[in-house]
Formats: structure tokens, C-alpha cells, sequence
């Protein structure tokens, strides 16, 4: 219960918290953080104010803590949790070692009514307008709903009040987090060894392939994929295949097992690195990958490409979030920070990893016409394509697999997933390994 | 100030007791009290369960998973005993100069210089399906498809055991051996014994604790692995070592705990069981 109560911010803070931001507004804010003109008084103490954002590998960048601490007048500390697993273990067990983390929102069953998590107002995240319908109404850019199978956006993005004790499926003025990163996820295709167009996730089951495709190594990933399959072949029907219920999670797993048994699947990944040996060194013709992973397997010289299939992408999303112990200028200077992240140079470098930011409009700003062009807008490269290392990723003349972001992105056919019969399904999932 | 025997004894024992307790038999009970605990996504509830004991001794995922370790235990036993134990024979009895020796030892570690993970991913490139193993055999003409048994298989996974455990099997009996006196082996020789009579009659029984030693070391490095399965097997194998990290990633940490206290007994049964064959503390003084 007193974690609970943790979670209600002293009204004063929040409301200091809301002078600051409309003097800043005022302030003709629409340049670089950097430039906001502060308070004298805070502006002394700011230098002795540390955020420590504890993020994997895919966030907490060094070229991205550079420029933070360039631009802020705190200092930002990222730290590198080695997995999920130990990120979330030091969230739930040490708290108070954190002040900003990004998680992806398929963990937040872990955190409900913890008092762990900080609930943002609305009124502090100054790019909420500009953020794609996605995460602040649910739908495509269209103003279509979006398929609500798996843990989609918008069942973790508002809570009901300030509490943080229930999710909102309609909008409120609590967020969960600030959306970061998301991506529409499909097979990664070895053209050169399959010569024919993959088009459907059928394929991923296909007998013509066996012992020739791999699964992530999953139950948040993995068994979404593995129903994706399933239902376009039509050997399985689902009410929801983000959400199985026990009869759903046991006949999927007995077809499963029936296809292990089969040799047909090469291998099972549990890491970037991994899948991208398996699909360069020919071990597996098709897979479910992450898009960097694509990029990776290419530049070293071998065809894949990753264009979505009929049955739609299955998409994912990460926020960030500040923990629940701040208080007074730590968190204004929290709240600062991830208004920073999304503010567009962030932005711009995660997509040039192939991943998108929920704040498009920002990153157009910090991008050139052709990045934005060839990442965002599915149009051709005009010159090279660089990583964010420098590292060329395409030539000129190339259009990204599947489009632009509202092609990919427009068309979710599942979402990433933690299902509510987690506990069996993972039961269930262990039976599947050791078939 | 003059300490009375016993009190002594009590106060060199102490740091090491504390230890023990604090760090070891705590947390141990700890976690024997969580496996009977209720579960729900990464919280446990202080509300008995017993699923998690009842799945953990009575269902067919726990036989499948001491099935598959025990068979990959009693196969990597097997053949690390016997390589370790040849080439122990030969380091000691039949390499005369012990710089020779020791640089053969040495060099029986090289597995080691480079770190797990990177070992773990030149397998690919050696036993992949485009790998050298099977590039040679298909240029050779003995094959004509790849084969794929090479790699992410029980196969795969042995021979990685045999790569890093042999070293495990070799040192201790090299060990045991070099401690026999070769006045023994002379007299025997003397009285005209052959060389399969004095490896059968002095050697093996004298090398015996080495070997168990060894199979200690084998013991609880197979069981207690779950890296080296994993990515040799593609994840595709399950053991009980698997199946706990798997729940552990999944932050179910009562049926976890429940299949690690039964994991560690079954450890700790058979280390016990192979130090009737040994007599530790008499290897350490000699």
C-alpha cells in the first residue's frame, strides 16, 4: 500500500512543474532544448542534478548521452542493462538506482499498481500533439482503428487518473510513458535462395522450407509469429492471437511440437547478433527479424529483403518513463530530459537505424531531405544512406522494403505480447523446447 | 590473553561460517520458501502454492528434461575419461621431458584463450551448413547435401562439452598419476608385468581418485549449463538448467525456485555419491 500511495505527486511539484513549462512555452520554445531560457535560481542547482536512464543496448547510446549533456544543463548518465530480464529485476527490486528508463510496453503487466513508474501529465510532455495517432488515439494516421491483438499501444499509454492504478483506453491526461521507438516487424526473405516472392506468414510453416526457417526464441515474440502462421494457413482459428485463451495456447503448442519433431525449424534466436548470423550465413532462408537486423545482414553482402506480408506486420513499441521516487528539480529535470529525447536529434538517430520515433515532425528537422525521404516517406534514395555510425546502409536509388511509415506502419496484423495466461503459456512453451 | 583450544577453533571457522550462512544457507532457504509461494507476473504472493512442486516432481517436462541432460552427461562423461585419461597415460608415463609436458598441458587449454561467446559463434562457420566441416566433405565427394546434424543438435552440443570439459578430466588425473611412484612401475616391470597389466593393476586404481575428481567437474559443469545448450542446440534443447532460466525470463520465480532446490539436490546426491570414491582431504595434503 505505501508504494502505492508513492505514486500521487505532491500537488506542488506538479504545479511548479506546469509554470516552468508555459514560461518556456512562452519563451518561443520551438528550437533546441538547449535554448530554453531557465530561472536564475534553477539554473544554479540544475549542475548538480544527475539523471541516471538505465536502457539496453538500443537506447542508452554514447553518441546520444554526448549530445544529451551538450544540450541540457544536467548531467545525463546512461547505463546499459545487459538484458530485459536484469532491467526489469533492478526496476522492481532497486528503484531508487534509476530515474528514467525505457521499457517496451508489453512489459508494463510487470509494473501495474507498483507505485514503481511514474504517471506523466500530459502537460509536461510538450510534443503530445505532434505524436502519431498510434499512441495518443489508438488508430492509424487515417483515424482507423488499429488491430487490438497483442499488447497494442493504446492499452498501455493513458492511465485513468493520477493514481496510475488502471490503464485507460481512452485518452486521459496521465500518460504511462513517452512513446520512443516502434517498428513493424515482418519475415527477413533470402530472395537468392528462395527465387520466389514470400508474401504471406504462411511461409514461415511452409514444409517447402523445413529445417531451413527460425523462431525467436520466445513467447512474447516468437509464439505471435508462430500464430500469424498458423491462422494464414488456416490450421488454427484465434479470438484474439495476442491474447490466447488455455484451449488456443495448447493447440497452437501441439502444432508447434509437431512441426519441432518435423526438423522443421533450423534454429531458435534469442538476440540480434544471432539472427543475423543464422540469415547471412544461409543456416535459415526466412525469419521473423527487427529491421537493423535486415540492414545488417545486407551490408555484408547478402540479399534479404523484409517486405510485409497480406496478413500485416506485427508491430512493437518502446516508452520511456521517469520512476516514481523523484521529486522537486530531479524530476522537473526527468521530465526535461525525455522532452529532450523525443525533440528530434534523438529521433533522427534511431532512424537511421530503421527504427521510427513518435514524433516524426521533430525528426524531419534533423534528418536530410533524402534520410527522412527513404526512411519515413518511402520514397528513392537520391545518394547514400548512411547509419548513424556513418556506415553506408544503401545506395542511391533504393526504396525502403514495404514503404513508408503509414505503408508499414498502417498495416499491424499483431502486436508484440504478454499474454494474461502468461503463466501457462511459458509452462506450455517449456514442453515446447524439450519436444 | 591465553584462547582455549575450542574457542580458537571456533573463531578460524567463523569467517568462513559466515559466509557460508549469509551468503549460501539464507538464500537458500529463501528460495525453498518462495517455490511454494503463488505467482503472477514478476510479483509472488504470500499465499501457498503448490503447482509449482507438483510440476516439478511429477511431470512429463522434468523426465524429458533429466533425460536429455543425463544422456548428454553420461555421453560427454564417457568420452572425456576416456580421451583424459589416455592422454594423461601418455603426458606422464611416456613424455620424458616435464618442459614438454607442460607445454602439452598447456596447450590442451587453448580452447579457453578465447572468450565463451565468440567461441560459442565460430562454431557456425566450422559446422554450419556452408561451414568448412561440411564444404570439405562435399569437395571430398562424400557427401552430397550438407549435412545438418553438424550443428544445433544433441551432436553439436556433446562436442562442445568434449572441447572444454576434456581439460576438466585431464588435470586431475594427470594429477592423480604423477603422484604414483615409478619404483612401483619399475617392480612391476621387473616382474616382468606388461604395459596393460600395469595400467590395469597400478594405474587405473591409483588414478582413480583423479577420476573422480574429474567427473565432479563434469558432473556440475553439464548440469548446471545452460549457456552452452542453448546456443549449440539453437535453443531447440530443453534441460532442467533451461527450463529455469527460461521461467526466470519469464520472472516466475517460484516454479524456478522449486525446480532449482531439486536441480541442486540431485547435484549435491551425486557429488556425494563420487566423494565415497575420493578422499579429498587426503588429495589435498599429498
Amino acid at each position: 500500500m505505501a508504494d502505492h500511495i508513492k505514486t500521487a505527486k505532491p500537488k506542488a511539484a506538479a504545479s511548479g512543474a506546469l509554470n516552468r513549462r508555459s514560461v518556456l512555452k512562452s519563451g518561443a520554445a520551438a528550437v533546441a532544448a538547449s535554448a530554453f531560457p531557465a530561472p536564475m535560481l534553477w539554473a544554479q542547482n540544475i549542475k548538480d542534478i544527475k539523471i541516471v536512464h538505465v536502457g539496453q543496448s538500443y537506447s542508452t547510446i554514447p553518441n546520444i548521452a554526448e549530445k544529451a549533456n551538450e544540450d541540457l544543463d544536467f548531467t545525463v548518465e546512461m547505463q546499459t542493462a545487459p538484458d530485459l530480464t536484469s532491467q526489469i529485476n533492478r526496476l522492481l527490486t532497486q528503484p531508487k538506482s534509476i530515474d528514467v528508463t525505457d521499457v517496451s510496453n508489453t512489459s508494463m503487466k510487470y509494473f501495474t499498481n507498483r507505485g514503481i513508474l511514474m504517471p506523466l501529465n500530459v502537460k509536461d510532455y510538450k510534443w503530445w500533439d505532434k505524436t502519431v495517432p498510434l499512441f495518443t488515439k489508438g488508430t492509424y494516421e487515417n483515424g482507423e482503428p488499429y488491430s487490438m491483438q497483442g499488447f497494442a499501444p493504446i492499452k498501455a499509454q493513458y492511465y485513468t487518473d493520477e493514481t496510475a492504478s488502471a490503464y485507460s483506453l481512452e485518452p486521459t491526461e496521465w500518460l504511462v510513458g513517452v512513446p520512443l521507438y516502434y517498428n513493424a516487424d515482418t519475415l527477413g526473405i533470402r530472395p537468392d535462395l528462395i527465387g520466389r516472392p514470400i508474401e504471406s506468414w504462411a511461409e514461415l510453416l511452409n514444409s517447402e522450407f523445413s529445417g531451413k526457417v527460425a523462431l525467436q526464441d520466445g513467447v512474447n515474440v516468437g509464439v505471435p509469429d508462430a500464430a500469424m502462421a498458423l491462422e494464414a494457413m488456416g490450421d488454427m482459428t484465434y479470438v484474439d492471437k495476442g491474447n490466447m485463451t488455455r484451449a488456443e495456447i495448447d493447440a497452437t503448442i501441439d502444432k508447434l511440437i509437431e512441426y519441432k519433431r518435423a526438423g522443421h525449424f533450423r534454429s531458435f534466436w534469442t538476440n540480434f547478433d544471432q539472427s543475423v548470423q543464422l540469415m547471412a550465413s544461409g543456416e535459415v532462408l526466412l525469419q521473423s527479424m527487427w529491421s537493423p537486423a535486415v540492414t545488417e545482414v545486407r551490408t555484408r553482402g547478402v540479399e534479404c529483403t523484409y517486405n510485409g506480408m497480406k496478413e500485416g506486420y506485427r508491430g512493437w513499441y518502446i516508452m520511456m518513463m521517469a520512476v516514481s521516487h523523484l521529486e522537486g528539480l530531479q524530476r522537473e529535470c526527468a521530465i526535461e530530459y525525455m522532452n529532450w529525447f523525443n525533440s528530434g536529434w534523438a529521433g533522427a538517430f534511431i532512424s537511421r537505424q530503421g527504427f521510427y520515433n513518435s514524433v516524426p515532425e521533430n525528426v524531419k528537422g534533423e534528418m536530410t531531405e533524402n534520410e527522412y525521404g527513404y526512411w519515413y516517406e518511402g520514397k528513392k534514395s537520391t545518394s547514400d544512406i548512411l547509419n548513424p555510425f556513418g556506415k553506408v546502409m544503401e545506395k542511391a536509388g533504393v526504396i525502403r522494403d514495404g514503404g513508408g511509415l503509414w505503408d508499414r506502419m498502417g498495416n499491424i496484423g499483431i502486436w508484440n505480447t504478454l499474454m494474461d495466461e502468461d503463466r501457462y503459456l511459458v509452462r506450455r512453451w517449456q514442453d515446447f523446447l524439450a519436444a | 590473553m591465553k584462547i582455549s583450544p575450542r574457542a580458537a577453533s571456533w573463531l578460524q571457522v567463523a569467517p568462513m561460517a559466515t559466509v557460508f550462512v549469509t551468503m549460501v544457507l539464507v538464500p537458500l532457504c529463501i528460495i525453498f520458501a518462495v517455490s511454494f509461494l503463488d505467482y503472477d507476473f514478476a510479483r509472488v504472493f504470500p499465499e501457498i502454492y503448490l503447482a509449482s512442486w507438483s510440476d516439478a516432481l511429477g511431470s512429463r517436462l522434468t523426465l524429458d528434461l533429466y533425460l536429455t541432460v543425463g544422456r548428454f552427461l553420461i555421453i560427454t562423461w564417457v568420452i572425456t575419461a576416456f580421451v583424459g585419461f589416455w592422454l594423461a597415460y601418455f603426458l606422464v608415463f611416456h613424455v620424458r621431458s616435464s618442459a614438454i609436458r607442460l607445454t602439452l598441458l598447456a596447450a590442451a587449454a587453448i580452447p579457453f584463450w578465447t572468450p565463451g561467446p565468440i567461441r560459442m559463434v565460430s562454431w557456425v562457420p566450422l559446422l554450419g551448413r556452408e561451414g568448412l566441416v561440411n564444404k570439405a566433405l562435399m569437395s571430398l565427394g562424400v557427401i552430397d547435401t550438407p549435412l545438418t546434424w553438424l550443428l544445433y543438435s544433441d551432436f553439436a552440443v556433446v562436442l562442445a562439452y568434449i572441447n572444454l570439459l576434456t581439460l576438466a578430466m585431464l588435470g586431475p588425473i594427470t594429477h592423480s598419476m604423477a603422484k604414483i611412484p615409478r619404483s612401483l612401475i619399475q617392480a612391476a616391470q621387473d616382474q616382468g608385468a606388461s604395459e596393460w597389466q600395469i595400467i590395469r593393476e597400478i594405474i587405473v586404481p591409483l588414478a582413480k581418485p583423479g577420476i573422480a575428481i574429474g567427473t565432479i567437474f563434469i558432473v556440475t559443469a553439464v548440469l548446471g549449463d545452460f549457456f552452452i545448450v542453448k546456443i549449440m542446440s539453437g535453443g531447440q534443447t530443453n534441460t532442467p538448467a533451461n527450463a529455469i532460466a527460461t521461467e526466470l525470463a519469464a520472472f516466475q520465480y517460484p516454479p524456478a525456485a522449486a525446480k532449482s532446490v531439486m536441480l541442486l539436490v540431485i547435484v549435491v546426491a551425486l557429488v556425494a555419491l563420487l566423494l565415497r570414491f575420493v578422499d579429498i582431504r587426503k588429495e589435498l595434503r599429498d
